[in-house]
């Protein structure tokens, strides 16, 4: 039975239109997966589900819902459809949950808007809700501020308040892209758990996602749904160029060409490398502890692990942009020391560092000829200026932009133009290192993919070395040579990037390898491998940080600290890595259920 | 932005042109024609003052002064204040702390007290009143670029621009300083009419400028005493008042609409 029927559904701001005459059903019970990449339009299509677009949007077509027309309602009326007959899930709970109200009164305020209930029965019910989100101690969150909570608890609240009118539809607006890989996993399992015969619109741009999770597919482009489908017939002959141009996009971990490990000798080292910061209360947060690496010429090394793994930091201070509190970085035999202006010229024109948000990292009141060619005044400041725009010109075509792009400021360039553009920035001095810090995650899935072939075509041409910074394990793959892993400040496996996808040896880098999301539909998601989040640095728990979380921890791990050493060919920090064999469990080598 | 800057540009000239085209002039008192009311035919375009003074032209004068004053006052406050809020917000730390109690305790004074203290001590004078007016300004400008100093140095463009070796000091004025411009140009045109307002207080409560010279706030006490008889001679000057300084507002909200426009996408 037909539960939404939209036909025709037209968006537009002004003379923009949005959302470009698009019709699709949903059945009671069936879950849809809405992809597509940022700004084609998927969004604003649920959002108008519900008449929550801002005032100036203006839309037209055919909205039914369970037979009722929606489309033009007015707001007062559409309040007995929302929450009560369609959940909505944001993607940011922060920003969806109101910072000034207890969980226990947010979500009680949703039953007493919308039903007879009394307080009592409310209050029994919102507690019946978060225990089945699986919130620890409800009688405490209850009363608890939606920022006291973790942001997988924020989204479990989100979700709870969503079903807790046990509506027909659930529409979740990527309601795990701010979440790491692991949380992730639970979220969805547990979205796919509680919603029993509700109908799920899953909306998001990770094919990885919607694969096992959603019965049929629609795809989004530029405003315009271009292909619709069941998912397994989506996947496996694509009717449209732009599917099969996600589909082309979208990384896999459990295949794919694996990179050569590099035989080049070292050039940057790091060695017992600590970070910590202050907090307003005088707490010290150990960001890095005790952390070596050492990076070969020639060679990509990735490090991964969830927000607030260290990685970041460690590269910071690295570089000298932050204060190290031990150990020192060592680069082509010298000791590199003290913050980043009391270097010397060479030694900072070697090391070069690209940004997660390029937005933020390129001035907005600077055009592109001196984002680009300032570094020259800096370090050759003999050149005249046609020798300059020259040298800028040459690096813009060397990362696939020409020159008209000299006078453009920041904001006139899409995402994809800006990360060239920081990377070009980076470039011009012909670093001997390059550090891309989560360069590619602000990026839609084609234009990844180029910046990517970018950063892999430069290092095969002038023999750069990378540190490569990640949090998505199907980009590390096809990134790195070696794979160094981070959890709560502390490296604990690092391994050759083979080695590491078919066998890690720590129990975390194969909970992330089960987490991340294949997109094939033919691969079943593993039930999520690890509960819990990352805990605070602030009191990082005691021996081997991962053991609340691991599943074969024994008492040595509560107490001892393990350190890194050599298993098999990879270095890893834990207690039982000889005894406890691991595999990731969807490798070809371990055929499983799932095939 | 385009109006409001129209009719200050408007007002501008008038009062730079108009006594020009006037055959009276500021100070020339005519005890035939004491307070006249306005009219186009009778020469006295805004009517005449107690001591017949062709108002139109001393109005005008009144609009040089109280314009100069404020931006003279606004400038020396963005001078002052934009320095001492950009050092201390980079440089950061004790001296930072150090520098931001003294506003603190200058915050403190009463201003009107300080005045009158300047005023007795140095008599009065033109030149103390651009003084009086830009020590009060200035604290709140620092305040305000120290605070857009702070959250700029965290930026990552200023990261990628201490990697490539930029020097500090350029860093400072190239990379920090436009980043500060919009809300500084912002600033100043909404101190622009507090500074207006301030003038045209003191010289209402007899602390401004002397006579003959007169500015806007000088010609509506001046109007207040004769409200009754000669209404014109506040309602002029008090609606050209208004207007300037809803001009100065407008243009400042306009300002500022346009530089978030350019820094957001």
């Amino acid at each position: 039975m037909t539960l939404l029927e939209v036909n025709d559904l037209t968006v537009q701001y002004g003379d923009d239109v949005v959302v470009d005459g698009v019709s699709f059903s949903v059945s009671c019970g069936e879950s849809v997966g809405m992809v597509g990449e940022s700004g084609s339009g998927k969004s604003q299509t649920a959002l108008s589900l519900l008449g929550l677009l801002p005032a100036n949007a203006s839309t037209s077509g055919s909205i039914l819902f369970d037979g009722e027309e929606l489309m033009n309602k007015t707001s007062k009326q559409l309040d007995a459809v929302r929450a009560v007959r369609v959940g909505f899930v944001f993607q940011d709970p922060m920003q969806a949950l109101n910072p000034y109200l207890r969980i226990g009164k947010q979500l009680r305020q949703i039953l007493l808007q919308h039903g007879p209930a009394t307080r009592d029965m409310a209050d029994a019910r919102v507690a019946e809700m978060l225990k089945r989100v699986g919130l620890p101690d409800v009688e405490r969150q209850l009363r608890a501020f939606p920022h006291e909570l973790s942001g997988g608890m924020r989204q479990r609240v989100m979700i709870a308040s969503a079903l807790i009118c046990e509506p027909d539809l659930l529409i979740a607006d990527e309601p795990t892209t701010a979440l790491d890989v692991t949380v992730q996993a639970q979220i969805l399992d547990l979205l796919e758990e509680l919603r029993d015969d509700t109908a799920l619109l899953l909306i998001t741009h990770d094919l990885g996602i919607v694969a096992g999770r959603c019965e049929r597919l629609l795809v989004f482009e530029a405003g315009r749904l271009v292909e619709s489908g069941a998912t397994t017939a989506v996947f496996a002959a694509p009717d449209n160029d732009h599917t099969r141009k996600l589909l082309a996009a979208a990384k896999r971990i459990d295949r794919g060409e694996i990179l050569k490990p590099a035989d080049g000798k070292t050039v940057l080292g790091v060695e017992g490398a600590s970070v910590s910061y202050r907090d307003t209360s005088k707490m010290r947060l150990h960001a890095v502890t005790d952390v070596s690496l050492s990076l070969r010429e020639g060679e990509t090394l990735a490090i991964v692990g969830e927000s607030g793994s260290g990685k970041s930091s460690l590269v910071r201070a690295m570089l000298g942009l932050i204060p190290m509190r031990a150990g020192r970085v060592v680069y082509a035999g010298e000791s590199l020391e003290g913050p980043v202006q009391s270097r010397a010229t060479a030694q900072r024109k070697d090391l070069q560092l690209v940004f997660q948000d390029p937005v933020s990292a390129l001035n907005p009141q600077m055009r592109v000829a001196a984002l680009v060619g300032e570094s020259l005044l800096v370090h050759e400041p003999n050149l005249s200026k046609e020798q300059r725009s020259e040298q800028v010109i040459a690096i813009l075509n060397k990362v696939g932009l020409d020159e008209s792009y000299l006078r453009r400021f920041p904001h006139q360039l899409s995402g994809g133009q800006a990360q060239r553009i920081a990377i070009a920035r980076a470039l011009i001095l012909m670093p001997k290192i390059l550090i891309c810090d989560e360069a590619v995650a602000a990026l839609d899935g084609s234009v990844r993919e180029q910046v990517l072939d970018l950063l892999r075509e430069l290092q095969r041409e002038s023999g750069l070395s990378t540190i490569f910074i990640s949090h998505d394990l199907a980009v590390v793959r096809s990134m790195g040579h070696r794979v160094a892993v981070m959890y709560l400040g502390r490296l604990i496996e690092v391994a050759e990037t083979s080695d590491l996808f078919s066998s890690p040896r720590h129990p975390y880098t194969r909970a992330l390898l089960d987490a991340s999301p294949v997109p094939d539909p033919l691969v079943a998601p593993i039930a999520a491998p690890l509960m819990g989040e990352i805990p605070s640095p602030l009191s990082p728990p005691s021996g081997c940080v991962f053991h609340p979380r691991c599943e074969f921890a024994e008492n040595d791990c509560s107490q001892d600290r393990p350190s890194l050493r050599s298993v098999g060919g990879s270095r890893v920090a834990c207690h039982r890595a000889d005894e406890v064999e691991l595999s990731y469990s969807r490798m070809p080598s371990s055929p499983t259920k799932n095939e | 932005m385009k109006k409001s800057g129209g009719i200050l540009i408007f007002i501008l000239v008038l009062a730079i042109v108009g006594p020009w085209l006037s055959p009276h002039d500021y100070v020339s008192t005519n005890f035939d024609s004491i307070l006249k009311s306005p009219t186009i035919s009778g020469g006295h375009l805004f009517g005449t003052d107690i001591l017949g003074r062709d108002l139109f032209v001393r109005t005008m004068l009144g609009i040089r002064v109280t314009l100069l004053v404020a931006i003279v006052a606004s400038l020396v406050s963005l001078v002052i204040g934009v320095t001492y809020g950009a050092v201390a917000g980079y440089v950061g730390g004790r001296v930072d702390a150090v520098m931001m109690r003294a506003v603190d305790t200058l915050y403190a004074l009463p201003f009107i007290f300080f005045v009158i203290l300047l005023m007795v001590a140095f008599e009065r004078n033109f030149l103390l009143i651009f003084v009086a007016i830009g020590a009060i300004n200035w604290l709140d400008m620092a305040r305000i670029v120290r605070g857009q100093t702070l959250s700029l140095r965290e930026r990552e463009f200023v990261d990628a621009a201490r990697l490539t070796g930029v020097s500090t000091a350029r860093i400072i004025f190239r990379h920090i300083a436009p980043n500060l411009l919009g809300i500084v140009i912002v600033y100043v045109t909404l101190t622009i009419p507090q500074a207006i307002l301030v003038e045209s207080f003191l010289s209402f409560l007899g602390l401004g400028v002397q006579e003959p010279k007169t500015s806007l706030g000088a010609l509506v006490d001046a109007g207040v005493n004769q409200m009754e008889g000669a209404s014109w001679m506040l309602l002029i000057p008090a609606a050209l008042l208004a207007l300037i300084l809803m001009s100065f507002n407008f243009l400042g909200d306009a300002l500022r609409d346009f530089f978030d426009a350019r820094q957001s996408r």
